[in-house]
C-alpha cells in the first residue's frame, strides 16, 4: 500500500493518472525561487524552451544571461556570478551539462564552493527518439564524485519543484537531474521533502518486507507498479524513493536493509558509479547485504520511445516484477 | 592621463625588485614552482596592487573592491609575493608556499586563502568568471568596480576563453581589463611553434574588444594603458602585455626552460646578487 503518511497521489494506480515532466517541475521552481529570492539568476545555453527557463526568463528577463552554445563558459562565469553573491542556475542537457563542462564544475565551481546550481532537463533512455549521443547515463556518477556537491534526482514534477526551491536557498554547489517525457505524479504538494533524506513510499499492508527497491527518477513510478503486482501475489515489498543521491540517506537505508535483507536498486543510468553504486557504497560498510542492480549496463543509448527503451534495457514494470521473483527465497 | 614622474617609477621599479627577491625567495625554498612568469609579470603585478587598483588589504572583503582574477594560476608566486609586499598578510608566511598545511598553494586555492577572488591552476578558466563579475557588476548597478583578468599568452590555445571573449563583447564590458602576458613561451616551447596565436590584438579587435600592445616590464606603458582601458567608453579592453620571461635574472631571460623549473642553491645566490645590484642601479 502507498505510504500515505507523506500525502502521496491517491490516483497513482490509477490509469488516467496525471502526467507532467520534471524538467517542467523545475522551471516552475526557478520562477518561484525567482520571486523569493532577488539575486536568483539563470544562464542558458541555447536551450531556453526545453529546459523550461522560459517561465524564469519571460518573468526577469534582465536576470537571465543567454551565453550561446557555450557550457564550459556557463559554468565558469556562473561561478564568478556566485562569487559576486548570485544564486547562479545553469541549465542544458546533462551529456553538456554535467558533461562537456565537468571539469569547469569541478574547478571553478566545486574546488571554490560556490553556490551554482547546475540543472539538466534531458537526462537518461527516457530522452528518447533523439538517440544515444544524447542520452546521458553517466552524469549522477559525474557528479556525486565531486567534493562540495549536492545530487538530487527528483521521482516526479512536483518533487523537482520543491528541489529547485530548497536547493536555491542552500550554499553548497548543487545538480539537479531532470527528464524531458512527462511521467506520473507520484508525490502531492503536501509531501514532505527535505534535501538529504529518503522516503518509503509503498510498504506492505502488514508484516515485515521480503524485499526492498530503492529507486530513484520516475523510474520510481515503475518501481511502484512492480510493487502493487508482487502484493497482490503476495510478495511483502518496500519501495523507497531516493532523490537525494548525495548526501546519501544512510541511515534509512541501513534500516530498509536490516529489515528485508534483499535490497534492488533502480535507475536510468549506468549501474556503473550511479545511485546502486552509492547504496552499495553504504551498505557494503555499514549492514553487507546482497543487492540487485537494475539500471543500464555498461552499453550506451539508441533511439526509441521510452517505453521501449527501458524495456530493452529491463528497467520497466515487467522486468522489476520478474527480478523480485527470481531473487526471493 | 595621470603621469608617472621619474620618482614614482623608481618607487614602483624598487618595490617590483623587492617582489622580484621574494619571489626567488620562495621558489628557491619551495623547490618546485614556476619561475619565469613569475618574474617576467612582477611590474604589473606592482603596478597593479601599488597604483591601479580599488582595494583594502586589511579588509580584503570591502564590497566595493576591484576584482583581480589571475587565471593562469601557476605564476602565484608574483601574486601571494605582491599580496604580502601589500600587506594583505605577513612576508615570513611566502615561505611557506607549496608546504603541507600552507595558505599558499601550488596553484592557488580560495578554500585555503579565502581572500582570493578565485581558485585557479586549470588554464582557460579565469576570463569566463571574470566576465561572470562583470556581467554582474554592471547588473547591480552599484558602485564602478573594475573587473582584472591576467592571463597567459599560451593559455588562449584553450577554446573556452574565446567563448568568454564573445560573451564580453556581446554585453559590451568595458569594466572588463584583460591583461595577456605575451612572454611567447609555453610548456613545450615558443608559443608560434607549439600553437601559433599571430596577431593576437588583431584577433581580440575582430571579436569587438578594444585595447593595445605594450612592453609590460616598463611602467610608464602600463600605466598609460590601463589609463586607456579604464576610461574605455563600450567595449571590454584588452592589453597585450609583451614582457621578458624570468626579467631580472639576465643569464635566465627568455629561456622557455624556467617555466616550471626553479634555482637551486647555486643559481639561487647567482640571482639575487643580480637582483640586489639592480637596486643600485635604480638608485
Amino acid at each position: 500500500m502507498l505510504n500515505q503518511n507523506i500525502k502521496l497521489n491517491t490516483k497513482v494506480f490509477n490509469s488516467d493518472v496525471e502526467k507532467k515532466s520534471t524538467r517542467l517541475g523545475f522551471g516552475e521552481g526557478l520562477l518561484q525561487a525567482g520571486i523569493e529570492n532577488d539575486n536568483v539568476v539563470a544562464l542558458c545555453s541555447d536551450l531556453k524552451d526545453p529546459t523550461k527557463l522560459n517561465l524564469f526568463a519571460d518573468k526577469f528577463p534582465n536576470r537571465y544571461i543567454e551565453m550561446g552554445i557555450a557550457e564550459q563558459n556557463m559554468a565558469s562565469v556562473a561561478s564568478g556570478m556566485a562569487s559576486m553573491g548570485k544564486i547562479p542556475f545553469i541549465a542544458s542537457f546533462a551529456i553538456f551539462n554535467p558533461g562537456r563542462n565537468w571539469e569547469q564544475i569541478r574547478t571553478t565551481i566545486c574546488y571554490n564552493n560556490q553556490p551554482v546550481k547546475i540543472v539538466s532537463s534531458h537526462s537518461g533512455t527516457a530522452v528518447g527518439p533523439d538517440g544515444g549521443s544524447h542520452q546521458c547515463l553517466e552524469d549522477l556518477a559525474l557528479t556525486r564524485v565531486l567534493p562540495n556537491m549536492v545530487v538530487i534526482s527528483p521521482c516526479d514534477a512536483i518533487e523537482a519543484r520543491k528541489a529547485t526551491i530548497a536547493m536555491s536557498k542552500t550554499k553548497n554547489p548543487t545538480y539537479l537531474r531532470c527528464t524531458r517525457n512527462d511521467t506520473p505524479l507520484i508525490t502531492t504538494n503536501e509531501t514532505p521533502f527535505e534535501i538529504g533524506k529518503a522516503q518509503i513510499v509503498f510498504k506492505p499492508e502488514n508484516g515485515l518486507s521480503q524485499v526492498g527497491i530503492i529507486a530513484t527518477g520516475p523510474v520510481l513510478y515503475d518501481a511502484l507498479i512492480a510493487a502493487k503486482k508482487l502484493g497482490d501475489s503476495s510478495i511483502k515489498v518496500k519501495v523507497m524513493n531516493i532523490s537525494t543521491i548525495k548526501p546519501l540517506d544512510k541511515e534509512a537505508i541501513i534500516s530498509l536493509a536490516k529489515e528485508t535483507k534483499n535490497i534492488i536498486t533502480i535507475e536510468d543510468h549506468q549501474i556503473t558509479g550511479g545511485m546502486g553504486s552509492t547504496v552499495a557504497e553504504c551498505l557494503s560498510e555499514f549492514y553487507p547485504t546482497k543487492i540487485i542492480f537494475m539500471g543500464i549496463n555498461d552499453s550506451f543509448g539508441q533511439s526509441g520511445e521510452p517505453n521501449e527503451l527501458a524495456r530493452h534495457y529491463k528497467i520497466d514494470t515487467e522486468s522489476i516484477v520478474d527480478t523480485v521473483i527470481k531473487n526471493i527465497k | 592621463m595621470e603621469t608617472l614622474t621619474d620618482k614614482n617609477i623608481k618607487e614602483l621599479q624598487v618595490k617590483a625588485n623587492d617582489i622580484r627577491k621574494s619571489i626567488l625567495e620562495m621558489l628557491y625554498l619551495a623547490g618546485s614552482g614556476h619561475t619565469a612568469g613569475s618574474l617576467g609579470m612582477t611590474d604589473i603585478f606592482t603596478y597593479l596592487y601599488f597604483n591601479a587598483i580599488k582595494h583594502r588589504p586589511k579588509d580584503p572583503f570591502w564590497i566595493e573592491r576591484d576584482r583581480l582574477v589571475l587565471s593562469n594560476g601557476h605564476i602565484c608566486p608574483v601574486l601571494y609575493a605582491t599580496m604580502a609586499h601589500a600587506g594583505y598578510f605577513d612576508k615570513s608566511e611566502l615561505k611557506t608556499l607549496r608546504k603541507f598545511g600552507s595558505r599558499l598553494q601550488g596553484h592557488p586555492h580560495r578554500e585555503f586563502l579565502p581572500m582570493l577572488e578565485t581558485s585557479s591552476g586549470p588554464l582557460g578558466e579565469g576570463l569566463s568568471q571574470s566576465v561572470g563579475m562583470a556581467i554582474i557588476s554592471k547588473m547591480d548597478n552599484g558602485i564602478d568596480k573594475k573587473i582584472y583578468c591576467l592571463a597567459g599568452d599560451g593559455e588562449l590555445n584553450e577554446g573556452q576563453n574565446w567563448e568568454a571573449i564573445m560573451l564580453a563583447a556581446k554585453h559590451k564590458l568595458n569594466n572588463l581589463i584583460l591583461i595577456v602576458d605575451r612572454n611567447f613561451i609555453q610548456i613545450n616551447g615558443s608559443t608560434e611553434i607549439v600553437m601559433p596565436l599571430g596577431d593576437l590584438l588583431s584577433k581580440f579587435k575582430s571579436f569587438e574588444w578594444n585595447g593595445e600592445q605594450i612592453d609590460g616590464n616598463d611602467f610608464v606603458q602600463i600605466n598609460r594603458a590601463i589609463y586607456n582601458a579604464k576610461n574605455e567608453k563600450d567595449k571590454p579592453y584588452v592589453i597585450i602585455a609583451k614582457t621578458i620571461p624570468c626579467k631580472g635574472i639576465k643569464e635566465w631571460e627568455g629561456n622557455y626552460k624556467w617555466h616550471g623549473k626553479t634555482p637551486n642553491k647555486e643559481e639561487y645566490e647567482m640571482a639575487m646578487k643580480e637582483l640586489e645590484a639592480l637596486d643600485e642601479n635604480i638608485k
